[in-house]
């Protein structure tokens, strides 16, 4: 057995951790086992990539298919990270449609998390652009999922969090780009009010994403820098400049875990207000980036989580329908203020509809805030999920390590249609994984 | 406008062959890939073709098939101007101490199968006056040890066959690489023990490669500290070393 844990590095769980080699492999790997789950890059925070008693995983499946340079159409093996992808076809003026905030993440984990981009709002999330998966279910079967195949398997798939079965290969559609350069314009706001009032004025804008200073309290509650970023055309860039920028290999690494006083109250004062006066400075103007920096800011520094130590740390991703957002985050965001332990800086963003059965994303605001995994945190966040409920909101699976099986129950109302398309899929229950356990009426 | 150079990558479907097949084809190669199976073969060359647009060929290959090698080399549509073997075979020491059939396989695989189709290439390469070969050897071949010197003695003959021919083609436009790999995580080497600070993964050594043949590089330790690890072992005296038992 092997201790294996997410991306939040809580929970630590053994669990028979298999690098099958070839898709018959993968199939023997699922069959007959009490609760086997598909394993992408392990960016996940909490336990979804964690199988009950085996975790398979796919990063060695990592071919292209076929790929069709007239239309964008590609066909991979679910283990291609989204980092490969950009750094092959970049240069050849492809991108994928949609990013999460890291790019070291798998084509099978971005599929089964449905993950959002800073587009979510007005292009949708990553399992939009999926045209079809082939899908190896616990029942055996290897098939091929596409809207109009097999299409309950699909949506089940797109969001499903890797219970309908193992994605093989995907194929999706690539974005054509010009350039890997996008046009940032930052928009400072000096509280919550203002920092939807900048995200609802970005509906138009491509990407759109704020960062909240949750340290800030008072008068300042919400304050925020809010990035809007549109691709730029081979016509904006200086002479000289490359049309696509080199992705750098993750230089600066935590190569310990620190101690856990190094993130403190004061610690995160300072560099917020740092933060924020830097980036107000900038405010107004627009310039060009890197896709680099603008959509994987984390990604510079490798194993950034052990800036929490070795405890570990917990990330907390509500959304909150647009009704009544203002009020339920004003307040969640006071708590967080002061309980001062919450993370550098939070992410705001607004989504839109999502695709999958159990994709996370609806019309609304989707705030992320990481804690420290220390004293009474767990306690305090089933207080934040209880407000989150009570506004019609949920958590995300993908970065979940904790929500109680009542938030998950009510925060997806299609869980029922869900596990019947998954119980037909898999009668006799050989695909399950630690979230599922957790969430799931399951043993 | 200038054509494509080409690159034989014999033994393919190993993991380091697959990533010095992706280096080269990033780099605007063409590929030939040779390897046992040929069907193996194909979803990467696949990969090849869909990532880099460039063209890729599969032949069979089997380095214990030595009577084949000159049709290989006769049969291929273009003389490559670089060949890289990759072949190798680590088997098990503890089975090739009292089974001579398997000592002979790891034997042959190591020494004779490569020298052998790389000495035929350099025959070509020679009357050409240019190309470059490359030959994967091990760290293991640097000093017999008493886990694994079935193995490690052919990749010294391997190594030492390497050296010649690179000090016979030196005056020539002909260059010849020695590639040792330490530790890489591989298929080879699941399961196995590995030092983490000396272990790589297949494209690091995939980017060696294709790095050392750019450079005219005549022999490469993939990860540096190696070079240093085998100049300690290499000088221990013998009356130490053979108390050694790893
Ligand atoms: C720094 C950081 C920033 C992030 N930002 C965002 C963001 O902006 N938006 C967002 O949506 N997410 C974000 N995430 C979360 C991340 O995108 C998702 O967790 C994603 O699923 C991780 O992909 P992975 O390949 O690492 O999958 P893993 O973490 O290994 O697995 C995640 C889930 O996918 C399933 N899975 C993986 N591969 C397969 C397969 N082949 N077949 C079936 N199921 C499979 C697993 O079972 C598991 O349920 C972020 C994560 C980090 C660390």
């Amino acid at each position: 057995m092997t201790l294996v844990s997410g991306w939040g590095r809580f929970p630590v769980v053994d669990s028979e951790l298999l690098r099958p080699r070839s898709f018959e492999a993968v199939g023997e790997a699922v069959a007959g086992c009490a609760g086997a789950v598909a394993r992408g890059n392990g960016r996940a925070y909490g336990d979804a990539a964690i199988g009950a008693s085996r975790t398979v995983a796919m990063t060695g499946f990592d071919r292209v298919r076929s790929f069709d340079p007239a239309t964008g159409r590609i066909r991979l093996e679910a283990g291609v990270l989204l980092s490969d992808l950009i750094d092959t076809f970049g240069p050849r003026g492809f991108l994928p449609f949609v990013v999460p905030g890291t790019r070291f993440v798998s084509i099978g984990g971005a599929i089964a998390a449905d993950v959002h981009g800073k587009n979510h709002h007005c292009e949708g999330g990553f399992g939009r652009y999926v045209e079809s998966v082939l899908l190896r279910t616990g029942q055996g079967e290897v098939i091929e999922a596409s809207r109009e195949q097999n299409s309950d398997a699909f949506f089940a798939t797109i969001g499903g969090m890797g219970l309908t079965g193992v994605i093989l290969e995907a194929t999706i559609r690539l974005r054509p780009v010009e350039t890997g350069w996008i046009r940032e314009r930052v928009i400072s706001a000096s509280d919550l009010d203002a920092a939807m009032r900048a995200l609802d004025a970005g509906d138009s804008a491509t990407y759109s994403v704020a960062w909240i200073d949750c340290a800030a309290g008072g008068s300042n509650l919400g304050r925020a820098l809010i990035y809007l970023g549109e691709h730029a055309s081979a016509d904006e860039l200086a002479d000289g400049a490359d049309r696509f920028p080199v992705g750098k290999d993750p230089g600066l690494a935590v190569p310990v875990d620190l101690p856990s006083m190094t993130l403190n109250r004061y610690s995160i004062r300072a560099f917020n207000e740092l933060y924020y006066r830097m980036g107000a400075r900038r405010a107004g103007r627009s310039h060009l980036v890197s896709l680099y920096p603008y959509f994987f800011p984390l990604d510079s520094i490798s194993a950034w989580n052990r800036i929490y130590g070795r405890r570990g740390f917990l990330q907390h991703q509500c959304v909150i329908p647009e009704q009544g957002a203002r009020d339920v985050l004003g307040e969640i965001l006071d708590r967080v203020s002061k309980r001062g332990d919450a993370s550098f800086l939070a992410v705001l963003k607004k989504l839109g509809q999502g695709d999958g059965i159990l994709s996370f994303p609806l019309p609304g605001y989707t705030l992320a805030l990481d804690f420290p995994l220390k004293g009474d945190i767990l306690n305090f966040l089933d207080e934040i999920d209880r407000l989150v409920v009570a506004a019609g909101g949920r958590l995300y699976l993908a970065k979940d390590a904790r929500q109680s099986r009542a938030t998950f129950e009510t925060g997806y109302p299609a869980l029922k249609r869900f596990s019947a398309i998954r119980r037909s899929l898999d009668p006799a229950g050989n695909i399950r994984s630690k979230l599922s356990q957790r969430l799931f009426d399951e043993v | 406008m200038t054509s494509r150079k080409t690159v034989l990558v014999l033994g393919g479907s190993s993991d380091i062959g697959r990533a010095t097949a992706r280096a080269f084809a990033k780099a605007g190669y063409d590929v030939q890939f040779a390897g046992r199976d040929v069907a193996v073969l194909e979803p990467d060359a696949a990969d090849l073709r869909a990532r880099y647009n460039v063209e890729c060929s599969i032949f069979k290959f089997d380095v214990l098939d030595t009577a084949s090698f000159d049709g290989l080399v006769g049969g291929l549509p273009a003389l490559p101007d670089v060949v890289i073997s990759i072949v190798g075979l680590l088997g098990a020491q503890e089975n090739a101490q009292s089974d001579l059939a398997h000592a002979t396989t790891i034997m042959r695989s190591n020494y004779e199968g490569p020298s052998l189709i790389l000495g035929l290439f350099a025959e070509k390469f020679l009357a050409r006056g240019n190309g470059t070969l490359v030959g994967v050897s091990s760290v293991a071949g640097d000093r017999g040890r008493a886990s694994n010197y079935v193995y490690g003695s052919a990749k010294a003959g391997f190594s030492a066959f390497l050296s010649g021919l690179r000090a016979r083609a030196s005056s020539s436009g002909v260059h010849v690489v020695t590639v040792k790999p330490g530790f890489v995580r591989t298929k080879m080497t699941e399961g196995m023990k590995l030092i983490g600070p000396l272990t790589v993964e297949a494209p690091v050594v995939g980017d060696a490669i294709l790095q050392a043949v750019e450079r005219k590089t005549d022999v490469v330790y993939v990860s540096g500290k190696w070079r240093l690890v085998m100049l300690i072992i290499k000088t221990l005296p013998e009356a130490i070393f053979k108390k050694l038992k790893f």
